[in-house]
């Protein structure tokens, strides 16, 4: 079989145009447009942050109204989780889980574009309130019976409409993720020579798979109450079930939004401190028990609703314990950089950003493990602080780590290294100069979401730091995007493996053919790509392989090559499908419908008629089309 | 082939079947915690009767009857997944039939037992017990009728001499959905109708 040396390396550069990304089904490709929507996403999210800041730097702030502050803070929650970090995670794991085990593509590569166009529309919906009868204002957690009152608003009918559109795409991928790793790993690809980043992905897929289906059924409850009158929350019902619902996926899912950034931090530390990882071991099955243990936590967020003392005391300590193999995870990094050769290259330093900062928050996290000291601290900005140290300090930290080491893989380019520090530096800086003042308003008294304050708390001066820093963030975050665009056309040439980096990604082109891989390497140990790179000399030091010159992998020919091609040879690329884009439009406009009832019905039919076009159509064409026919 | 009319090797080495078994196992455990959050919410609304009917109003000798008629239903279809496995086409579109009829039969009795419920007063607004019980045995019967358009789809793949394509949906994946529903099924009837206290 001819394979490429004739096949254009670069993806989708020989079919440009909408149409072709609308039809992709390349798990590259859409691992693309899910960091592209992520952070065009990032900036409506950043820019909801500034209003809110610009409205409390100053007491008694009057660029907002009360009821678009409530707006605001909750799209904000919202846009940050669900459609900034959550796909910035969804666009690492398309991208590189395939390339990290040594596969084509996913495992439903048409399921996976479905996914994607369904959360983007989604997300484009829930954005879409603001001009459409108002966002959503009840909180990111949508505490009934709030979210319930007011049923002639369609507010929170947007909430629970949207949220619910964005788990059945995130169970959808999470699925095929799961699918994709345990059914399609190279040979030799055992489970503990998986990089750590894939290991953290099936983490986090298992918890999507088992917190989301909760979530929807409180979401589907609330959608209930608000529209059929029924009586979960309201009425005879109780409203902490709705808090029960909620805080079993919340929670997890704050660890959804974490452990893929502990992946990417777990992948790069290594490569910069010229060693290993650390306990490789320990760093997965830490990770394992933190997926486990979050499902065990969720009431923390919840000591202030009278559960008693009995589970107010388990709860606690079960949220004690769940540092401890985030601790352990920590230990690890610093042992991965003791004693290595630390290169300070940008994606290090963000990594280690990510390090310090999540241990700030970690620390200030555990203090909410203790109940009396968590009744102070409920609803105050200190929690506010914590939660933007985690995930904020961690999550977003390690994520722009993954952009700045990875970018060479997916453009072919390096991103620009005095920008590169700079964006490190103010966004460091700006950083905590915006959530370090919160830890003291917040043990000062000053409440969450609150739209203004008076002059007599003698806030003013920690908020207007805030909001300077604030604005220093948003200046980083300029300063990257000018390196985005910038580095794209004119960054230096990065060739397959810039970084003399570890994990089979690095073996390939950048950015990879549509294929992936000539032949499926064969794998033999955890960083096989190093071990093929470098031998030990006899004092236990790493050796440069002269044959090797971090080219393209060299596939043994005894036990790699065509004995595991076998008999399928006939199987090729599937073809593009515009199929999945039709279903997830049908899904939305059916959304749509259901936050208008009861006139809405005629809508969701329309919607439903799309939809099950989309899916016939699906079903019925076949997966690769011959050539005569594309 | 790519779209550019050159060959490229193979996407797919790996035999197709386990990819698309571990796909619905994954799934069917995302299912079981969406019903088990609605059971969880019946058992904390048993009793939250209001001024409406409550557990008094079922009708237990009719509904054994037809969870009796579901968990048949879970017998033809072993033997349509037998009959698949041994390649017997015939065979497996009689079973298949077969499924797909007591599962519409269950649910011609569900709708028959909702319509005399709200005669009796118990509607979706009418108490938190209302709104649980309805929201449980509804998604579990919009379960059961998905199943039987599935079942009903593999019918005329079967006539089309289809059954076998190596992708998508295929007897043995329907099967574990059908056993799935009915497995829940089970949970649901103890809880709802047997564990009446």
């Amino acid at each position: 079989m001819a394979i490429a040396s004739d096949v254009d390396l670069v993806p989708g550069s020989g079919n440009k145009g909408i149409w072709s990304w609308i039809t992709t089904v390349d798990h590259k490709r859409i691992g693309i447009l899910y960091a592209v929507s992520a952070f065009v996403a990032f900036f409506v999210a950043g820019f909801e942050a500034l209003l809110i800041r610009w409205q409390l730097a100053t007491p008694n702030g009057t660029l907002l109204s009360a009821d678009a502050y409530n707006q605001l803070f909750t799209m904000h929650g919202l846009t940050m989780l669900l459609i900034v970090v959550m796909p910035i995670g969804a666009a690492f794991m398309n991208y590189f889980i395939p390339l990290m085990i040594g596969a084509r593509d996913v495992a439903f590569p048409r399921a996976n574009a479905f996914s994607f166009w369904l959360f983007l529309m989604a997300s484009l919906f829930l954005l879409s309130s603001f001009v459409l009868g108002g966002a959503p204002d009840g909180g990111w957690f949508g505490y009934a019976p709030l979210s319930t009152q007011l049923k002639e608003v369609v507010r929170m009918d947007y909430y629970a409409v949207g949220a619910q559109l964005l788990g059945v795409a995130s169970i959808m991928s999470s699925a095929n993720f799961i699918a994709t790793i345990f059914t399609m790993r190279a040979p030799g690809m055992t489970l503990m020579r998986m990089p750590v980043f894939v290991w953290m992905s099936v983490v986090v897929t298992f918890l999507l798979i088992f917190s989301l289906p909760i979530f929807g059924v409180g979401l589907f409850q609330m959608f209930f109450d608000r529209n059929f009158d029924t009586q979960f929350f309201g009425g005879g019902g109780d409203p902490v079930l709705w808090q029960h619902l909620f805080w079993l996926f919340g929670h997890p899912e704050v660890y959804v939004l974490i452990l893929p950034a502990m992946g990417i931090v777990s992948e790069i530390l290594p490569v910069f401190s010229r060693k290993p990882l650390f306990g490789y071991p320990f760093v997965v099955f830490s990770g394992i028990a933190i997926g486990f243990m979050g499902f065990g936590v969720w009431a923390h967020h919840m000591f202030t609703s009278g559960l008693g003392p009995v589970a107010e005391a388990g709860f606690g300590m079960a949220t004690m314990v769940i540092a401890v193999p985030t601790g352990v995870k920590i230990f690890n990094w610093i042992g991965t950089m003791w004693a290595g050769k630390v290169i300070f290259s940008v994606p290090m330093l963000f990594s280690i950003g990510f390090i310090s900062m999540f241990v700030i928050g970690g620390l200030s996290g555990v203090t909410h493990a203790v109940v009396p000291s968590d009744y102070q601290q409920h609803d105050s900005y200190f929690v506010v602080a914590h939660f933007h140290y985690v995930l904020f300090g961690g999550g977003i930290f390690g994520y722009v780590a993954g952009v700045y080491y990875w970018f060479p893989k997916w453009t072919g380019r390096m991103l620009d290294r005095k920008l590169g520090l700079w964006h490190f530096w103010t966004m460091l800086i700006g950083f905590n100069l915006t959530f370090t003042p919160m830890h003291m308003l917040g043990l000062n008294g000053m409440a969450r979401r609150t739209y203004r304050y008076d002059a007599s708390t003698g806030w003013g001066f920690e908020n207007m730091l805030a909001t300077i820093g604030a604005f220093i963030i948003a200046a980083s975050f300029l300063i990257f995007l000018w390196n985005l665009i910038k580095s794209r056309k004119h960054g230096s040439v990065a060739g397959n493996d810039p970084w003399d980096a570890r994990t089979l990604e690095w073996s390939i082109p950048s950015p990879p053919p549509v294929h992936n891989f000539d032949e499926i390497p064969v794998v033999s140990q955890v960083d096989d790509f190093w071990h093929r790179k470098y031998a030990t000399d006899e004092e236990g030091r790493a050796v440069r392989m002269d044959e090797v010159t971090g080219g393209a992998l060299t596939v043994d020919k005894e036990t790699g090559g065509d004995d595991h091609g076998g008999e399928h040879d006939d199987f090729h690329m599937p073809s593009p499908s515009y199929y999945p884009f039709v279903s997830a439009f049908g899904l939305v406009t059916m959304g749509y419908g259901f936050v208008y009832l009861p006139v809405g019905w005629v809508v969701v039919a329309f919607g439903g008629l799309i939809t099950m076009w989309g899916l016939f159509g699906w079903s019925l064409e076949p997966v690769t089309k011959e050539p005569d026919h594309v | 082939m790519s779209s550019d009319g050159v060959a490229v090797e193979v996407v797919d080495h790996h035999d197709v079947k386990p990819i698309r078994k571990t796909a619905m196992w994954v799934f069917l455990g995302s299912e079981s915690m969406f019903f088990g959050s609605m059971i969880t919410t019946f058992l904390l609304y048993r009793n939250t009767v209001a001024d409406g009917p409550g557990s008094e109003i079922f009708n237990i000798p009719f509904t054994s009857a037809s969870s009796f008629i579901l968990l048949m239903s879970s017998l033809t279809m072993v033997l349509a997944h037998n009959a698949f496995e041994h390649s017997d086409a015939r065979a497996t579109r009689i079973w298949l039939g077969a499924t797909a009829l007591l599962g519409t039969t269950f649910l011609a009795g569900q709708i028959f037992e909702f319509t005399e419920f709200v005669h009796e007063g118990l509607t979706l607004s009418t108490s938190s017990f209302g709104s649980a019980f309805y929201m449980l045995t509804g998604f579990h019967g919009a379960h059961v009728a998905i199943g039987v358009m599935m079942l009903m789809a593999m019918f005329f793949l079967s006539l089309d001499g289809r059954l076998y394509d190596k992708r998508g949906l295929n007897v043995e994946l329907v099967a574990l959905y059908w056993h799935f529903v009915d497995i829940v099924w089970i949970v649901i009837f103890t809880v709802i109708y047997l564990l009446q206290v």
